[in-house]
């Protein structure tokens, strides 16, 4: 029940890019169709549940120090933490490009910049912080990765339908979705604070 | 002979150089046109301050990440790329921490997540793989400063209005603290030049003021960009998005 919980509020009411605007770039930049929000979210999804529990172990058998080397190592957190992201976001990179060359092609540089996506950095730190198990560590990505996925295909749906009407020249697209992005932001403030259990 | 011949087709500065500094400031803006840097953009921009130091730290890692990178470009395999990247940047960013831990330590600690982030930040690793992979150190260094500048610029052009607006003061929290309009409070020396409480003088016709508290949320960081952004497209007719 408790995973369920902590999955729920991960993806809802602590939702990454909505409650703490983490991962603003690309989910700004690859949000014109659904079809690449939609390829770009499951890389996301994926990325984030892998390299949680990766880095929970690292953090907790590595770097503290009742781990194997005895001694307080959270100074090489930071560099440890996006090493395994970047290789995590390397192998997907590997991956997509292997199985789907046209979303290979559609999403361009944004991912490679899955890893400097701070949604991904923000949930390792967050769990740090909040001293999750590994369970939760594991539920907690998911949920996140979740949350960060929906937030994506609901943006580029109201992009995909935005274009149809009559928005000043100068506001179409970019800048529309960064008003956008405030008033979905002004909404999910509503669900902040809430508690499941 | 061929060297120095070399270096006269290469000044130090053609204006080719200077387009890498003043491009990212206007047309090729990395927050309002490349739309990278979002996220620290949003957190750092309630005071105009801390907006300012951020600032610094981000055009310093993006200069020299891009000048190392740029160095060690030709020995960089290609599949490793992200990671010999993320290091540098890693690395850089260390040092920021420390240098302003030792220099500035009330600032620090307001910031102290967000200089971490830096890393994250997307400008500095977009640029190191858009333009120090396949360019000469000396441009790569402009180009990141340019960059650096750019990013900057926005960065404090959003937290001027979110901090007039939502705080009415201007460099809160640094020495150098501009009171500008609000309440003040004689009996804990606080004086604001437009005194919103005074009942008389011209200082009274602004007693419907109050601050906007919208400002302060990060949802109106959104709202403002969204406003550069009009305001910019309005003028550069040739960003305009057609798609």
């Amino acid at each position: 029940m408790d995973f369920i919980n902590l999955f729920l509020k991960a993806a809802f009411v602590e939702n990454m890019v909505l409650a703490y605007f983490l991962g603003m770039c690309s989910y700004l930049a690859v949000s014109k169709t659904i079809k690449t929000a939609f390829g770009l979210g499951l890389a996301v999804i994926f990325v984030l549940a892998i390299t949680m529990p990766v880095n929970w172990i690292i953090n907790e058998w590595l770097l503290a120090d009742t781990g194997i080397f005895g001694t307080d190592l959270t100074f090489l957190r930071f560099i440890l933490f996006i090493a395994v992201i970047a290789s995590m976001v390397q192998l997907v990179e590997m991956i997509v490009e292997k199985f789907s060359p046209s979303l290979y092609n559609s999403l361009g540089i944004f991912l490679p910049l899955i890893t400097v996506n701070c949604a991904i950095l923000g949930g390792s730190l967050f769990m740090v912080s909040r001293e999750y198990n590994l369970g939760d560590s594991i539920a907690f990505g998911l949920g996140s990765g979740f949350g960060w996925f929906l937030a994506i295909i609901a943006i580029a749906a109201i992009r995909e339908k935005i274009r149809y009407s009559n928005v000043p020249p100068a506001l179409r697209g970019l800048g529309m979705a960064f008003i956008l992005t405030g008033l979905m932001g002004i909404a999910f403030m509503a669900l902040m604070g809430i508690k499941l259990d | 002979m061929a060297e120095t011949a070399i270096q006269e087709k290469e000044p130090l500065f053609s204006s080719k150089e200077r387009k890498l500094l003043t491009d990212p400031l206007s047309t090729n803006n990395p927050v309002t046109v490349q739309v990278l840097g979002i996220c620290s953009a949003l957190a750092v921009t309630t005071l105009f301050y801390k907006a300012l130091v951020m600032s610094v730290a981000v055009v310093f890692v993006c200069a020299f990440a891009n000048l190392i990178t740029s160095l060690i470009r030709a020995h960089i395999p290609k599949q490793v790329r992200m990671i010999v990247q993320l290091v540098i940047i890693a690395t850089l960013v260390t040092i920021v921490e420390l240098v302003l831990k030792a220099l500035n330590y009330p600032i620090y600690k307001e910031l102290s997540v967000f200089i971490g982030l830096i890393i994250t930040n997307c400008i500095i690793m977009g640029r190191l793989e858009a333009f120090a992979l396949s360019n000469k150190p000396w441009r790569s260094f402009l180009d990141g400063i340019g960059n650096g500048l750019g990013y900057g610029f926005i960065l404090l052009v959003v937290a001027f209005f979110r901090e007039i607006f939502g705080k009415g003061t201007l460099f809160a929290g640094s020495p150098a603290e501009l009171k500008l309009i609000g309440k003040s409070i004689p009996s804990e020396n606080i004086e604001y030049m437009i005194n919103t409480a005074a009942t008389s003088g011209w200082e009274s016709w602004f007693s419907w003021y109050a601050n906007n508290n919208l400002m302060v949320l990060p949802a109106s960081a959104m709202f403002v960009i969204g406003i550069v952004i009009w305001v910019q497209r309005s003028w550069n007719k040739d960003l305009v998005d057609i798609s």
